[in-house]
């Protein structure tokens, strides 16, 4: 049994301790919003918070995160209004939205630690993330966006 | 049944209706005996849009989104034509019925080349305004006026003399009773309240919270999911295996045979990747086995020695070239390309003797529904297909192996069965984009213009490959952006050799034009350069017999303020491609660092759609389209040793990510010409001009892709 806390719910969880927080995530919870794409840590569409920090759930170990919390995409805000989600619509920025889920959360965990991020901090922070319909250059014009809402800098 | 959102279980509701304006289901209603104004396969108007008493509005997107924006574009055609609220109607996706919701153009229910706008548009517009038509006619009647002196504004048809105003809901019943005109008035551009307009799509929010429904994140109740070893070898089979080991590990349920291999089918994917880690298979790795990615080169290079079947033939092109002068020959050559869809290939089955339900993230409604009906031996009409939203297609998904995998698993096991590929499973079992070699010859006259032109192109055929044109004729597919190329030459010879190894090929991003817009572009650029000419003016002036090429290359030198001086170290290259409908342009500036490492900085684009509906999306195709190129020119390598993909992963596989993006800036020409297709445009003309440009602050002639950066490194 492994006690988690999935967005703020407490769960017992009766899992083989190895298996990717991933599945558990997704089948065990039923929170299909965090994606599987490559499952060794290589693409970021299964990008989750443990604790505030970004990490890939393909390849943490459910153990790993016991005791800790975990925030998923359905967890990061309650109506889809985080800044970085309010910034995606304003710039259209999904296209198949496959990486979306992933690039949201790891974009929204650099806004925490960084909350101006230059394009070098986007950069650093987003190179994780695969987004194969290439909607890069609205990922990083909508993280500027979010940044400037995070301040209030919302008209 | 299940929980998947909200706008396919309406479905449901939708197909029962008897009130309302059925102006969705002519099977329907003809099942009920009534006067149907088409017959079955012929223009329909009526299966795209519904009205019902209460005023709701249901449009019917028969184009699967996998990212081009769907479920925003064919309800904003709808809802401009029918003159209603786009925020106001509700969007469903259509089911697989070919007999109601085949492409026009196609006669297949399966989308690919960029087909959405540029093949529904006319068959759309005709329809909504066909409504709107009877709607109206509706309101004169019930007031007792001409039907000339009502109109609609939206949602309602008002009779401006008398100010009286009823509702589209209101006028339901009457509508319903009235024939649907053939030839309906169309509005006039200058009327588009939505096509033409920058929308904000309607799918945004379900895709940043994870409520999006891909065909991954479909449960049933009682739901297995399975996974599938496959043969190593392309198109191997299995001889023999024991699942007895697999079928111990914790979760497993089932071990069971099928097409494409053994599956593996447990209570969930992570139990059934440990389950198949313990199965043991013996292959027949077959006739590919033998096949390998040198042993393809060679005989590419000496099939390109001889000649090839003619794809076209201006002038006499061997005479000219035999007769010496400024003769210039060069060699392209393309590797093999995976799709890598960001969601890996997947779909749910539930098969009963009586029905096979499926869930799918499928650019192939149609062939998903023939597929099952063969599989199962059921009639389609028994085989419902829903089909989720698409973590990405290519073209990958049009494909049907993975349709079959969750068909068979299904009926092996009697449950509902969701099968779920790996990466690797992916990218070492995909449909690659043709590995091809293409050999050049041209002599230039006098003037450094081409007096004469060859170009032998040798790979797979696509078409050939999956018995849609007969074997021993050009495929169109391979020679598409290299057959219709649009320079004036006087003396043009094309030929293709069809070499088939047996590896499986599919139509990837712009299909032929993905490759042949780079040959084309750099050939034509080293022409230039050998006659001494600015590359962007030499291919003006021979651009005299196609307009639109010329105007979309002006657009885009314009733009980027081609012949401007740039940093040191700085370099443009520029190319021109038209596919897919629609015509494209793109300059490159790049630098390239003494290791060899290429940045390329600013890509400016120049598209001619004919009509742009929703033109920030048209920029947001564009966008992407160079990133989908960008990763070919610099990662893309898929190679074959003794029959076996050698990549698995995003680490032999890599992608371009955020930190290597350009700048994109897009620029739309709207020549007001028929609509042409966006998905596939934006990407044949992103290698050659980064090409061009290399060569332009190298001196290097990049002929392979993807680029070497060793070749570029300068010691």
């Amino acid at each position: 049994m492994i006690s988690l806390t999935v967005n703020g719910t407490r769960h017992q969880i009766d899992v083989q301790p190895e298996m990717p927080l991933l599945w558990v995530i997704r089948e065990t919870l039923g929170l299909t919003g965090t994606k599987y794409a490559c499952g060794m840590a290589l693409c970021g569409a299964c990008t989750v918070h443990l604790d505030g920090a970004p990490v890939r759930a393909c390849v943490t170990p459910a153990s790993a995160a016991a005791g800790k919390r975990v925030t998923t995409i359905e967890g990061l805000s309650d109506k889809g209004d985080h800044p970085v989600q309010r910034a995606r619509t304003e710039v259209d920025v999904p296209q198949c939205g496959y990486c979306q889920p992933g690039q949201i959360m790891s974009a929204a965990a650099l806004l925490t630690s960084t909350p101006s991020p230059t394009d070098a901090d986007i950069d650093g922070a987003m190179s994780g993330n695969i987004c194969r319909c290439g909607t890069y250059q609205r990922i990083r014009a909508a993280i500027h966006r979010a940044a400037a809402l995070g301040k209030g800098g919302a008209r | 049944m299940t929980t998947l959102v909200s706008r396919r279980t309406l479905l449901k509701g939708g197909l029962a209706v008897g009130a309302g304006l059925a102006v969705g289901f002519p099977v329907v209603r003809a099942a009920r005996g009534v006067a149907r104004a088409e017959s079955p396969g012929v223009f329909a108007p009526k299966q795209w849009l519904r009205i019902d008493r209460d005023g709701v509005v249901t449009i019917v997107n028969s184009v699967p989104e996998m990212g081009q924006g769907s479920l925003t574009t064919t309800p904003m055609i709808i809802a401009d034509e029918l003159d209603v609220v786009l925020d106001q109607v509700r969007v469903e996706q259509a089911p697989a019925n070919p007999g109601l919701y085949k492409n026009p153009v196609t006669g297949n229910q399966s989308y690919g080349g960029s087909r959405g706008v540029r093949d529904h548009l006319a068959m759309w517009r005709k329809a909504a305004a066909a409504a709107r038509e009877m709607l109206m006619q509706a309101a004169a009647s019930e007031w007792a006026v001409p039907v000339e002196s009502v109109e609609t504004e939206p949602g309602a048809v008002v009779h401006r003399p008398t100010g009286r105003r009823l509702l589209y809901g209101q006028l339901v019943d009457r509508a319903q009773a009235l024939p649907v005109p053939q030839d309906p008035k169309l509005k006039t551009p200058d009327k588009f309240r939505y096509i033409g307009k920058h929308v904000h799509r309607r799918d945004t929010p379900e895709k940043i919270t994870g409520r999006g429904i891909y065909g991954v994140d479909v449960r049933l109740p009682g739901m297995l999911v399975a996974s599938i070893e496959r043969c190593p070898v392309l198109g191997g089979k299995v001889k023999s295996f024991d699942g007895t080991a697999a079928k111990r590990v914790r979760g497993v349920k089932h071990v069971v045979q099928v097409s494409n291999g053994i599956a593996v089918v447990a209570d969930g994917f992570w139990s059934a990747l440990q389950g198949r880690k313990a199965l043991q298979v013996t292959w027949d790795e077959g006739p590919t086995a033998q096949v390998s990615s040198a042993m393809i080169a060679r005989e590419y290079e000496a099939a390109a020695k001889q000649p090839g079947q003619v794809a076209r033939n201006d002038g006499d092109a061997e005479r000219v070239l035999a007769a010496g002068g400024r003769v210039h020959e060069a060699v392209y050559q393309v590797p093999f390309l995976e799709h890598a869809c960001m969601e890996p290939m997947n779909a749910t089955a539930q098969v009963t003797p009586e029905a096979c339900v499926i869930w799918a993230p499928t650019q192939n409604p149609g062939g998903t529904q023939a597929t099952a009906a063969r599989l199962t031996g059921l009639p389609p009409e028994k085989v419902t297909v829903h089909t989720t939203l698409l973590g990405g297609g290519f073209g990958r998904r049009g494909e049907v192996d993975f349709i079959t995998d969750a068909v068979e698993t299904a009926k092996a096991v009697g449950a509902p069965v969701k099968v779920m590929w790996t990466r690797e499973d992916d990218i070492t079992h995909g449909f690659y984009r043709p590995a091809t070699y293409n050999s050049f010859r041209a002599a230039l006259d006098a003037n450094g213009m081409p007096a004469a032109w060859r170009t032998r192109m040798v790979g797979p055929g696509i078409l050939i490959q999956k018995g849609r044109v007969k074997a021993g004729e050009v495929d169109p597919a391979a020679v598409e952006a290299v057959r219709n190329m649009p320079y004036d030459v006087p003396n043009l010879r094309i030929e293709w050799t069809n070499k088939d190894f047996g590896i499986p090929i599919g139509f990837w991003r712009s299909v032929g034009a993905s490759q042949n817009g780079f040959i084309i572009e750099s050939f034509i650029d080293e022409l230039a350069h050998l006659a001494g000419r600015d590359p962007y003016e030499y291919r003006r002036a021979l651009l005299g017999k196609s307009p639109r090429h010329k105007a979309v290359l002006e657009l885009a030198a314009t733009k980027a303020s081609w012949g401007a001086p740039l940093p040191p170290g700085r370099g443009r290259g520029i190319a021109v491609v038209f596919s897919y409908g629609s015509y494209a342009a793109t300059v490159a500036e790049v630098s390239v660092a003494a290791d060899g490492a290429v940045r390329v900085h600013r890509l400016v684009a120049a598209i001619d759609p004919g009509l742009a509906v929703n033109p920030d999306q048209v920029k947001a195709q564009m966008e992407g389209g160079a990133v989908y190129a960008l990763t070919a020119t610099f990662y893309g390598r898929i190679t074959i040793d003794r029959g076996r993909v050698q990549q698995s992963n995003f680490n032999d596989y890599p992608m371009s990510r955020i930190n290597e993006m350009p700048v994109v800036d897009v620029h739309i020409l709207d020549s007001g010409e028929a609509p042409g297709g966006l998905g596939e445009p934006g990407v044949p003309t992103v290698a050659p001009a980064v090409c061009n440009a290399i060569y332009v602050v190298t001196g290097k002639r990049i002929r392979t892709l993807p680029i070497d950066r060793e070749e570029l490194k300068r010691v």
